[in-house]
C-alpha cells in the first residue's frame, strides 16, 4: 500500500530540485523511454531511509560533474506503481530493487546500481560510482 | 529527507542486503529484517543450496551482484544456530 503523499513530497521534491523529471503514468515513461536516443538516467525511487536516503544525494552530487546524462528521470517505486513496473520492463535483465539507478544509452543498459550497493555507502560512494559511468558513457561534458 | 531511516531500533543490518552462508550449505542472499528466537528473518530472499548441482556458489553471488536479487521466496528464517556468517551484500567481491 503506498504511503501517505504528504510523507512522500518531500523525496519527490528532492529529485525535481536536482532537476530530474518525474514519471508518474505508464505514458509518461513510455514517452521518455520508449525512445532511446541519447543517454537516459533512471532513479527508482524509494520510501526506504536506510538506502534511499544516501541515494538521493548521492545522485545529487554526481549531477554537479561536468560529465552527465542528456536526461534524468524518477518513478518512484511503492507509489507509483504502474509507472514504476513499465519503467522496469525496460531493464529487465536486472532484478527490481529500490532505490536503484539505471544508465541507458540509445535504450541500451550500460550501467546499473542496485540497492545493494547503495545500502551503507555515503553519498559521496554513490556518487563516485555514478560519475565513472557518466565518464565513460555520457561522452563531451554538458 | 537525507539521510532519514524510518526503521530506529532494529537489527545493525536492518533493511541491508546480505549474504548469509549456513553450516549446511546453503547461502541465502536478501533483505535482514530482525532476528528473533526462531532465526535470522531475511525479505525478498534468493536461495542457493550446494548440492543442487546447478550453479556454484560463487556465480550464485556473481550473478546476483550483477543482476539483483531473483527473489523466489518473500521470507526466510534461517535457525540462529545455522548461521556461519553473515555478511553486507555490498561488501562481497564480485
Amino acid at each position: 500500500m503506498p504511503y501517505d503523499p504528504r510523507l512522500v513530497a518531500p523525496m519527490r521534491e528532492e529529485m525535481v530540485r536536482m532537476g530530474a523529471k518525474e514519471l508518474k503514468t505508464v505514458a509518461e515513461v513510455d514517452e521518455v523511454l520508449g525512445d532511446p536516443k541519447g543517454t537516459l538516467l533512471v532513479f527508482v525511487n524509494s520510501v526506504c531511509g536506510c538506502a534511499a536516503g544516501n541515494a538521493r544525494p548521492g545522485l545529487a552530487l554526481a549531477l554537479r560533474h561536468g560529465v552527465r546524462p542528456q536526461q534524468i528521470v524518477t518513478v518512484f517505486a511503492g507509489q507509483d506503481l504502474d509507472a514504476t513496473t513499465r519503467a522496469r520492463q525496460y531493464f529487465s535483465d536486472y532484478q527490481p530493487s529500490s532505490p536503484s539507478m539505471a544508465l541507458l544509452r540509445d535504450g541500451e543498459v550500460v550501467h546499473f546500481i542496485h540497492r545493494h550497493q547503495i545500502e551503507g555507502q555515503a553519498p559521496q560512494t554513490v556518487a563516485a560510482n555514478l560519475t565513472t559511468a557518466f565518464d565513460k558513457f555520457c561522452g563531451a561534458p554538458v | 529527507m537525507s539521510g532519514h531511516v524510518f526503521h530506529p531500533g532494529h537489527h545493525e543490518l536492518h533493511g541491508v542486503t546480505v549474504l548469509l552462508e549456513t553450516t549446511e550449505g546453503r547461502s541465502y542472499i536478501g533483505r535482514l529484517d530482525t532476528e528473533d528466537e526462531s532465526g535470522v528473518h531475511l525479505l525478498d530472499v534468493a536461495v542457493h543450496q550446494t548440492q543442487d548441482g546447478g550453479l556454484s556458489q560463487e556465480e550464485f553471488v556473481r550473478r546476483t551482484l550483477k543482476f539483483g536479487v531473483r527473489v523466489e521466496r518473500k521470507h526466510a528464517v534461517v535457525p540462529s544456530a545455522e548461521v556461519a556468517s553473515i555478511k553486507p551484500l555490498g561488501e562481497v567481491a564480485g
